[in-house]
């Protein structure tokens, strides 16, 4: 490299240096605010106060008196666990198949899947509403997990994993005497850690983070979710900032900390998916 | 093939009928019935449970219901605006941190990425506290002495649109810059080392390498966000509630109300949600011709 260029490398970078610092502080910026902000009295948010306070833990007793936040916490996790579980294990045994054991009626069928993809959620939302009110399924957790178990995404996730997992593997084991289920549980999910991986990223924030169809079919107290919990902090004529703050940290918590653990296998997941 | 290994054959087709068996039934259940029975009720009007048949008048009657052709136009105008802003931020972004001399990497990434992780009830909350008439930008913007008492930006439509348009680019940038990382780790790096040494500029190397091969990617992420941009609830239900007076209001969020916040006329949101779902499949049969590549 002569000194020219290495004198543009350093510019280029320089340049590069600037605009990353500067879009990592603005998405940064927000979250941080956030967190600062539960630790202080409302007041002193809106005197934009942005250093840590001391008003934490009355923030917290003041969210505890007015909003169901135990309940609220045990339900969220409860259905995104429930749902995560039940969605990995039967997409993934669908995106096995569509793939080792693909033919032409199976290659059909996955396109027909593949049409789900387009259908908004808004369009059935109403006909769902009705199955489940009929069904009297509403504020259960099946209400709120049924509709998302299975997905299209996910099922194309698995299919294009399996595709990389070499056939020998499924012939040698067949020869050993594995049955083919045996084979699915004991070859094939050992191996394919980073597309469960990127899988459980996508469906644990997605149940977590639901919000349309929790509020029209969890109505109840009862079965509220943190998201919801979260809104209903901002109702009422007075709102108190740093009560609605700590809602949204608490909200916020388990889905920074599922991101922090996976966030590389959801790039690799996402990368095996787009090859 | 011998006789043995046709019926092996079989018995293995059959297991792979069992085992994709609960996704589908599953996806038949909770997506395409409902939405076989969504486009019967839009041909049925009445209030609550009492629905007759009414044929197209559902349909004829959306052109001419001025909330609807306003919540039409705002999900165009956060589509046009926000959408472009996002990928061209998102590929700049990642085109930068393609580069093996850029040190702090792995933070920039994390640091981008993080909104992703909130929850979108959270980060509209976050929004709309940031922006209220006492929040803080108000407060440096007071402070700075560009303004004497806050701007209501969320009762005022244009800020407001741009405030959710704001909320949009924070949220989903990082999210859409990842797959354009993944998909930058598939193009040798010999190919930007070998364009640098004939002398090519970084807009050069940019317009005339990266976006060419990532095109494939830059189609799916644009029809996956203009897909998500036409459902829009969260931002306009808990950002700015859909006002001042309807006009930052998204279709899914007016579908809701007719259904859930009003007296339920069920078929017209049904024949409402419908045209979503036509206006969504054009650019769908797009994505699975990108998506599914096998023949």
């Amino acid at each position: 490299m002569t000194r020219k260029e290495a004198r543009l490398t350093k510019k280029g970078n320089g340049i590069s240096y600037a605009v990353l610092t500067l879009v990592s502080l603005f998405s940064v910026f927000p979250l941080a605010w956030m967190v600062i902000s539960a630790t202080n009295r409302s007041v002193d948010i809106t005197r934009g106060i942005l250093i840590p306070g001391t008003a934490f833990l009355d923030n917290f007793n003041k969210l505890l008196s007015v909003q169901p936040l135990g309940i609220a916490m045990t339900n969220s996790f409860k259905y995104a666990i429930i749902l995560t579980f039940i969605s990995l294990f039967i997409c993934s045994l669908a995106g096995y198949a569509f793939e080792v054991y693909h033919d032409k009626g199976k290659d059909f069928v996955m396109k027909i899947i593949l049409l789900a993809m387009m259908v908004p959620f808004v369009a059935v939302l109403i006909p769902l509403f009705q199955i489940m009110s009929s069904a009297k399924l509403l504020n259960t957790t099946a209400a709120f997990i049924l509709p998302s178990i299975s997905t299209p995404l996910l099922i194309m996730l698995f299919r294009q994993s399996a595709r990389s997992f070499p056939r020998d593997i499924i012939e040698a084991s067949r020869i050993d005497g594995l049955k083919e289920y045996q084979i699915f549980i004991k070859m094939f999910v050992p191996t394919q850690k980073s597309t469960y991986a990127a899988a459980l990223t996508i469906t644990f924030m997605a149940a977590w983070n639901a919000y349309l169809w929790p509020i029209v079919v969890m109505t109840d107290k009862k079965s509220i979710t943190m998201p919801m919990l979260v809104a209903n902090t901002i109702q009422g004529y007075v709102t108190d900032y740093g009560v609605v703050m700590i809602g949204v940290l608490f909200c916020t918590i388990p889905t920074v900390i599922i991101f922090f653990f996976l966030q590389k296998y959801f790039a690799e997941g996402i990368t095996g998916s787009v090859k | 093939m011998s006789k043995h290994k046709i019926m092996l054959n079989k018995k293995q087709s059959i297991t792979g009928w069992i085992f994709l068996a609960p996704a589908v039934l599953l996806i038949a259940i909770f997506s395409f019935v409902p939405m076989v029975q969504a486009l019967l009720l839009s041909f049925q009007s009445g209030k609550g449970a009492n629905l007759s048949w009414s044929g197209a008048y559902n349909y004829i009657r959306m052109f001419q219901d001025k909330i609807f052709l306003q919540s039409l136009m705002n999900n165009f105008i956060y589509l046009i605006i926000q959408v472009p802003i996002m990928l061209v931020l998102a590929l700049i972004l990642a085109a930068m941190l393609n580069n093996k001399s850029l040190k702090f990497k792995g933070l920039f990434r994390t640091a981008i990425f993080l909104p992703c992780a909130t929850s979108l009830v959270s980060y509209a909350i976050i929004f709309r506290t940031l922006f209220a008439n006492d929040g803080l930008i108000n407060f440096f913007l007071i402070k700075l002495g560009i303004l004497t008492t806050g701007y209501q930006f969320l009762t005022n439509t244009t800020s407001a649109r741009i405030v959710i348009i704001i909320a949009l680019v924070w949220r989903w940038t990082g999210y859409n810059m990842v797959f354009y990382l993944a998909g930058l780790q598939n193009i040798e790096y010999s190919i930007y080392e070998a364009a640098r040494i004939d002398g090519a500029s970084t807009f050069q190397i940019f317009k005339k390498i990266t976006v060419p091969l990532l095109k494939p990617i830059i189609l799916l992420t644009a029809i996956m966000s203009t897909n998500g941009t036409l459902q829009l609830f969260d931002e306009s239900f808990n950002l700015t509630g859909g006002g001042p007076s309807n006009t930052t209001i998204t279709m899914s969020h007016y579908i809701y109300n007719i259904s859930f916040k009003y007296v339920p006329k069920f078929g017209y949101a049904a024949a409402l949600s419908f045209l979503i779902l036509f206006l969504v499949a054009f650019l769908a049969f797009i994505q699975m011709r990108v998506g599914d590549k096998r023949d």
